[in-house]
């Protein structure tokens, strides 16, 4: 008995002899490395393909350094100067110099298109200018203001000092309709130029009423979905699908077809003599044709996520409810629906956040008042190429969506959503 | 092996295997697409091809510089060769995203005029030879009968009154604002000088204010034909290749309006960094050869870059009773009150008369 009770002082030892506990870190660990390494691939691939340049872009709307990069010199003296002075001497030689090696190396048009972005309407001031600059002699001050006088403009040289500040808050003011000035630090924009504030809210609001729509149309079909027998499901899912395989380019342009003044439902207005053949009704280039669109292409990302809750509720709960006494209205509103609910959060946050990027279907039917940010978004990307700019106003798109999640998450909860 | 080679042997094999010759692509030329891209492809692509035993594959693009942009700062450069508009060719170049193209390979003219004297005036650059030269003008339906006189001028497009219905446009401010300007009544030549005034650019916005109500925007260069054909619209601001194409190609009886015409080019550039620099060198200059600019011009109502292509204008490609040389920009009877599109002012102002177009339609 002695013998027996000292026993399980000893470790107890595998068949090899190593203790049974480092045997088992040693397989655990083995095991665990067999999981992150199955996760390794995709987790790189996401880094690399998607938070590496989404970062790298958002990076951008802060940090622009275009103008230093190009004007050392220049960008010294600025620093120093206090932005409010007239300029000296020295600095109009550090833009002389800058300006002859900006040509040299075929980089001055990235320092005019950057100093132009602040103050419109300089850019051919610099390219012109640097264009003469080798042949310039002192004093600079006298020679550069020969060459065009809007150099003696103060403002082009605080549009300068702004410029060659790498780290800036630029973008953002500009983005919220704002502009970023040495003297006077944020002031609004002229009031002709404020476009993207209102744009904001207008992309907020038509992605509301799309996703307020999908829930209308969609809440009934899926219903149906769930609930009628499978051959006739079938059917009506096939006929949900159909669309969604098909181009999104299809779709709007059919839309187009069938919304405009000369398209079939107006013609079919004026045959039942609903509206005089010139006062037709007009459904698109306009926030109505925006909406109807864009509700019909978004309609089965709410349709699938409802259908998919309610297809797990079981059929039973309703007729308890009924059985105890509740009206057929009441057992749905108060049995039903509750336990649908993470489905429209589901179906609501997709429409929602699709829609908030949408640029095609609003460029086509828009019009002028179906303009949407992201379409201000896709210009500054493609077009003026002011990466930085586009990079602010997405950063503020992806910060709205941020804080809407966040608010989905206190009132209904996250873990309530179910996808699929 | 580098990526882009492999794309190159994957697009190669492909074309091997469907058309059953051996094939390398050499060349990869970038275009606008459609009419424009099978003209090119017709008066350029082949012949060289042909000539040089060299292949060229063919891409569409939506124009601007992004993705040149793109190739040339992540050192990818997969265009060797790219149509662009001019205020594009222009930025590039500043912003030493394009190769410089020495003017002295270019051919001269068959009767030994030396090409930079036989190119039209502005359209060679540091960067970028011209090809062709296109036109925005506005244009109508004359198969539809309405009461009204045949439009004829830039003041006709706004004149709702003796016009009415919807006018397309393109909802952009270049172009649409000088359109204003003319029909307000100021002179070709002073329009760029009355936009950069702050007046200017107000009273743009008032003229186009008279029609706003009954303006359908469009963006894409297909469009204006669509909405013309399906009586959408009245008039609308076109490319005038699009709608000749739509007229003669596809039956439509449209009319174009030349008063007023804002015309511009459309140049080769060579992003920085091309692979294939040599031939894409060598196409530019024979693509700009006086004959393949006359050869093009068979295929579209685009006016060719050189002065002694004009004579050798021929006969659209599928009907000899059309002559195409009364149907370019450049002819003289469309030409009479035209304007060229001014890169400079737009490459100062487009930023900022962007955000202003922009607020005007939401106002």
């Amino acid at each position: 008995m002695a013998d027996s009770q000292t026993a399980p002082l000893e470790p107890i030892t595998a068949a090899d002899g190593t203790p049974l506990k480092k045997k088992l870190a040693q397989a655990l660990f083995r095991s665990r490395v067999r999981a992150v390494s199955l996760v390794v691939p995709l987790f790189a691939f996401v880094m690399a393909s998607f938070v590496i340049p989404i970062f790298a872009l958002m990076w951008q709307g802060v940090y622009n350094d275009r103008f230093s990069s190009h004007m050392p010199n220049l960008t010294e003296q600025l620093t120093m100067w206090d932005g409010l002075t007239e300029p000296n001497e020295i600095m109009y030689g550090a833009l002389v110099a800058d300006l002859t090696t900006a040509r040299a190396n075929r980089t001055i048009g990235r320092v005019a298109t950057r100093v132009n972005q602040e103050y419109p309407g300089t850019r051919s001031l610099f390219t012109s200018t640097a264009r003469k600059a080798k042949k310039l002699k002192p004093p600079f001050k006298e020679s550069v203001i020969k060459t065009n006088k809007k150099w003696d403009n103060i403002e082009v040289w605080q549009a300068m000092k702004i410029t060659s500040q790498d780290l800036t808050p630029g973008f953002y003011a500009t983005a919220l309709d704002g502009r970023y000035t040495v003297d006077q630090g944020f002031v609004r924009q002229d009031e002709n130029r404020q476009i993207y504030v209102k744009l904001f809210w207008r992309t907020m609001l038509i992605s509301a009423t799309v996703m307020g729509l999908c829930l209308l149309l969609g809440y009934p079909v899926a219903y149906l979905l769930a609930t009628l027998p499978l051959r006739t499901s079938n059917l009506l899912m096939i006929m949900v699908l159909l669309p969604f395989w098909t181009s999104l380019l299809v779709r709007t342009t059919a839309w187009i077809a069938i919304l405009q003044s000369q398209g079939v439902i107006n013609d079919l207005m004026v045959y039942i003599g609903i509206t005089a053949d010139d006062a037709r009704f007009s459904l698109i280039y306009n926030m109505t044709g925006t909406i109807i669109a864009m509700t019909h292409i978004l309609l089965p990302f709410m349709i699938l996520p409802l259908y998919s809750v309610m297809k797990t509720i079981p059929p039973s709960y309703m007729r308890a409810a009924r059985s105890l006494g509740a009206t057929p209205t009441m057992a749905f509103i108060k049995v039903y629906m509750p336990q649908t609910i993470p489905g429209i959060g589901a179906g609501g946050l997709l429409v929602f956040i699709l829609a908030i990027g949408y640029y095609i279907t609003p460029a086509l039917v828009g019009g002028q008042d179906g303009q949407l940010i992201s379409n201000m978004i896709a210009y500054h990307m493609q077009k003026s190429l002011n990466w930085s700019l586009a990079a602010a106003l997405g950063g503020i798109l992806l910060a709205g969506v941020l804080v809407l999640y966040w608010a989905y998450d206190k009132v209904i909860g996250i873990d309530n959503m179910k996808l699929g | 092996m580098s990526g882009l080679t492999k794309k190159i042997i994957a697009i190669a094999g492909a074309s091997a295997f469907v058309s059953g010759a051996a094939m390398a692509a050499d060349l990869t030329v970038v275009s606008w697409g459609g009419a424009y891209t099978k003209s090119q492809v017709e008066a350029y692509h082949k012949p060289w091809m042909a000539k040089t035993g060299k292949a060229i594959v063919s891409e569409d693009y939506g124009g601007g510089i992004a993705e040149i942009k793109a190739q040339v700062e992540s050192g990818n450069v997969t265009w060797d060769v790219v149509d662009v508009e001019l205020s594009d060719a222009i930025r590039a170049c500043d912003e030493g995203l394009l190769e410089t193209i020495d003017h002295s390979i270019l051919p001269p003219a068959p009767d030994g005029t030396p090409a930079t004297e036989d190119f039209l005036p502005g359209t060679l650059h540091d960067c970028a030879v011209a090809n062709i030269v296109w036109s925005s003008v506005y244009a109508y339906d004359s198969s539809k009968t309405r009461n009204w006189n045949k439009p004829t001028t830039m003041a006709d497009f706004f004149n709702t009154k003796a016009y009415p219905g919807k006018r397309g446009m393109r909802k952009s401010p270049k172009v649409t604002m000088e359109f204003a300007l003319i029909a307000d009544g100021v002179p070709v030549s002073e329009v760029y000088d009355v936009l950069g005034t702050e007046e200017g650019v107000a009273r743009a916005f008032a003229k186009l204010d008279t029609i706003k109500d009954d303006v359908v925007w469009w963006e894409a260069g297909a469009q204006p034909p669509q909405l013309l054909a399906d009586g959408e619209v009245v008039f609308s601001t076109a490319w005038n290749g699009r709608v000749f194409n739509a007229k003669n190609a596809e039956g439509q009886s449209f009319e174009m309006v030349w008063d007023g015409q804002i015309y511009d080019l459309d140049l080769w550039v060579i992003p920085k960094g091309s692979k294939n620099k040599e031939a894409a060198l060598d196409f530019v200059a024979f693509s700009t050869a006086t004959e393949q600019l006359a050869a093009q011009a068979s295929w579209i109502s685009y006016g060719p870059a050189r002065a002694s292509s004009e004579a050798r204008i021929g006969t659209f490609h599928s009907d000899d009773s059309i002559n195409m040389a009364v149907h370019m920009p450049t002819a003289a009877g469309n030409f009479k009150n035209a304007l060229q599109n001014d890169f400079e002012f737009w490459a100062d102002n487009a930023d900022q008369l962007n955000e202003r177009f922009n607020a005007w339609l939401s106002k």
